[in-house]
């Protein structure tokens, strides 16, 4: 069964105003980024397969609160998100997503491969579950030198039916790994509905069932995710073994660029806009009184103003030379 | 220097020295897989190396190829250097998606960043009668892989030495041992270590025809040359040792000298690693050739159980004399 984990630090974690300004920050960015890449695949200036996050940028925002520096990240292919809260420079991911030279994976990745190991950023995983094992190797490697990491893993609710999910649930517990599991279950994988694919849709539930620490969270709520993966997080800091949070959210847009749409209500989709995570933080912070409207709006315009630099730079970049076509394929220093 | 002192050994013995030995000079060393601890391995290898080593670095995982194969890849980019194994080639299909996606890919996509040094050790071949899901010969389908090295031990002294140059390789090197090696006796130079692990060898000189093979092969590749000689044809032996990537320069030159190739593979025919030598003789060696390159290959079927059809099934000295002397003509 689920369990939930106390701790002292993260029950007293108390955020101010200017810790919530910084989290609003952050899921603009993500939301405005996005925004900017679907109008750039409009106008055909990138291309290949675009995932977008919209909806869903409270969970990266909250959860990376709770990381240090020195943790791991090991992420999906919907992970603009991810790699912009973890400080990946807005201009290598934007030049990334043009294929250029001075992109975070020199723009042989694009926006499924995002890398950036002087983050401890590890992609950019873009076959479904994937990624998991990675990390069960991060937290191996760390375990067996004592070092006090966290590997913080994503993936989505599509990844509870591959195989290589419910290996990975029973090593980290039986080996007792770092890796705190971040499963974004927006509700579909592509365009399969949970239920339609899972015959026990609690996916915390399952995940209790290998023994470790799992609880459900308001994915749409930044605070709420915030302060429960600072709860797993340090427990997991603490030797506390895995955890697992199940972070229910939902995608706004497309799966990708070519999705017409057919599997889900418009209804649907309304409903969850309502419970937009910024909607509902500047709500928040406006009751308090602790955002004016000038203020949001300068931050939007900084924003704004960041993202088509980004854009400018990305154009200007040079592009890898196809002199350098197989590079990369095996290290300098082999053959 | 080799003092000149030789050991008797065998195959499986000279592996089991390799990782030792590797664990020994390196921390960052640690084996993992299925059986390999208070087992000893499937097939011995790691036989003792518990109790030498302890559960951490001789670890045994359970049944879950791609979580562990993975699981290696993601320990090797944070620093370590896993030898990871697994049973059988055949098993080894269930961590394809981690061995072609993930350890093959990740330096590439990653605009040079991540590197994977790791070595994935694997059984490989037919020969026990273990029927169609143990026994077959898929090696050439990894060669397949740009961003990984594909080794293939035949002899004790490459048993002994390839380990740990590919554990100094910065990217996934995999290495297969063919199962019916493991009991080959033999001598070894007492301080036998490392060997070079980009090149083929000439086990047998010859000047009538070149003989090309790898790992399970080889052995039956050298009988049937010993044959020939008695037949009048002075067959060379090439052991290619490296499959990926191949040593076109060693194969070539031989080609250049005998002007006749056959190549000997326990794969299948069609869309194989003999293929794929095949066509770099005729891409690089056409004008040398005297006669069509030919092949002696696993007859195209899933391995059957009973020993006279796995040994018809099979690569054999008989099959190797007939191809030879009708290349030389």
């Amino acid at each position: 069964m689920s369990r939930a984990s106390g701790d002292a630090r993260s029950e007293a974690w108390q955020p101010d105003a200017d810790h919530r300004k910084e989290l609003l920050r952050q899921m603009l960015l993500i939301r405005r980024f996005e925004e900017k890449c679907v109008e750039l695949y409009s106008a055909a200036e990138i291309r290949g397969f675009v995932h977008l996050y919209i909806g869903e940028e409270a969970v990266a925002v909250g959860v990376n609160q709770a990381l240090t520096a020195d943790d791991n990240i090991v992420s999906t292919y919907r992970e603009h998100g991810h790699a912009l809260v973890r400080g990946v420079p807005l201009d290598s991911l934007m030049a990334e997503m043009y294929g250029k030279t001075t992109g975070c994976s020199r723009g042989r990745g694009g926006s499924m491969h995002l890398f950036d190991v002087s983050r401890r950023f590890y992609g950019g995983n873009a076959i479904v579950g994937g990624g998991l094992p990675l990390a069960i190797g991060f937290a191996l490697a760390d375990r067996m030198r004592g070092e006090e990491r966290v590997t913080a893993c994503f993936f989505g609710d599509g990844a509870v039916a591959e195989g290589e999910f419910h290996e990975c649930m029973n090593l980290a517990a039986l080996w007792d790994l770092p890796v705190l599991f971040c499963c974004e279950n927006n509700l579909y994988a592509m365009g399969t509905a949970l239920e339609r694919e899972q015959v026990q849709t609690d996916l915390a539930l399952r995940a209790g069932t290998y023994e470790m620490p799992a609880w459900p969270v308001d994915g749409m709520d930044v605070m709420a995710v915030e302060r429960a993966a600072r709860r797993a997080a340090e427990a997991v800091r603490a030797g506390g073994g895995p955890h697992f949070l199940e972070l229910r959210t939902y995608r706004f847009r497309a799966h990708s660029m070519y999705d017409p749409e057919l599997y889900r209500d418009k209804a649907e989709v309304e409903q969850w806009r309502h419970r937009d995570p910024i909607d509902r933080l500047v709500g928040r912070m406006r009751d308090a009184g602790e955002l004016s409207d000038d203020e949001l709006a300068a931050m939007e315009d900084k924003l704004v103003g960041e993202i088509e630099a980004s854009i400018t730079a990305a154009r200007a970049a040079p592009a890898e030379p196809v002199e350098d076509l197989t590079r990369y394929v095996y290290s300098p220093e082999a053959s | 220097m080799s003092t000149g002192d030789q050991i008797k050994t065998t195959y499986r013995e000279a592996m089991r020295a390799a990782i030792r030995e590797a664990m020994q000079r390196d921390d960052r060393v640690f084996l993992m897989g299925e059986d390999v601890g208070r087992y000893g391995g499937c097939f011995g290898v790691s036989l003792g190396l518990l109790e030498e080593f302890g559960p951490e670095r001789i670890r045994d995982t359970p049944l879950s190829e791609s979580a562990f194969v993975g699981a290696g890849i993601g320990a090797a980019m944070a620093g370590m250097r896993p030898i990871v194994e697994i049973m059988t080639v055949n098993f080894s299909l269930l961590a394809l998606d981690q061995i072609m996606n993930n350890a093959a890919t990740l330096l590439h996509m990653s605009g040079g960043q991540c590197n994977v040094p790791l070595v994935i050790r694997m059984t490989t071949g037919a020969g026990r009668q273990v029927a169609a899901q143990h026994s077959h010969s898929l090696e050439g389908w990894y060669t397949h892989i740009p961003g990984i090295k594909v080794l293939a031990p035949a002899t004790i002294e490459d048993a002994r030495g390839m380990l740990w140059p590919a554990l100094q390789d910065p990217d996934p090197v995999l290495i297969f041992e063919h199962g019916s090696l493991y009991n080959m006796h033999g001598t070894l130079a007492a301080d036998a270590g490392a060997v070079d692990i980009r090149s083929a060898k000439i086990r047998r000189e010859g000047g009538d025809v070149s003989l090309i093979t790898y790992g399970g092969t080889l052995g039956k590749t050298l009988t049937a040359a010993e044959q020939l000689e008695a037949k009048g044809i002075d067959a060379e032996v090439i052991d290619l040792r490296s499959l990926r990537p191949l040593d076109d320069a060693t194969i070539m030159a031989s080609v250049a000298r005998t002007h006749r190739a056959v190549i000997v593979d326990e794969g299948w025919r069609t869309g194989s690693l003999s293929a794929e030598v095949s066509a770099r003789i005729t891409e690089q060696a056409f004008y040398e050739l005297d006669a069509p390159v030919a092949r002696v290959c696993t007859a195209e079927v899933p391995m059957p159980y009973p020993r006279h059809l796995e040994e018809a099934a099979l690569p054999q000295p008989d099959g190797i004399i007939a191809a030879a002397r009708e290349a030389v003509g």
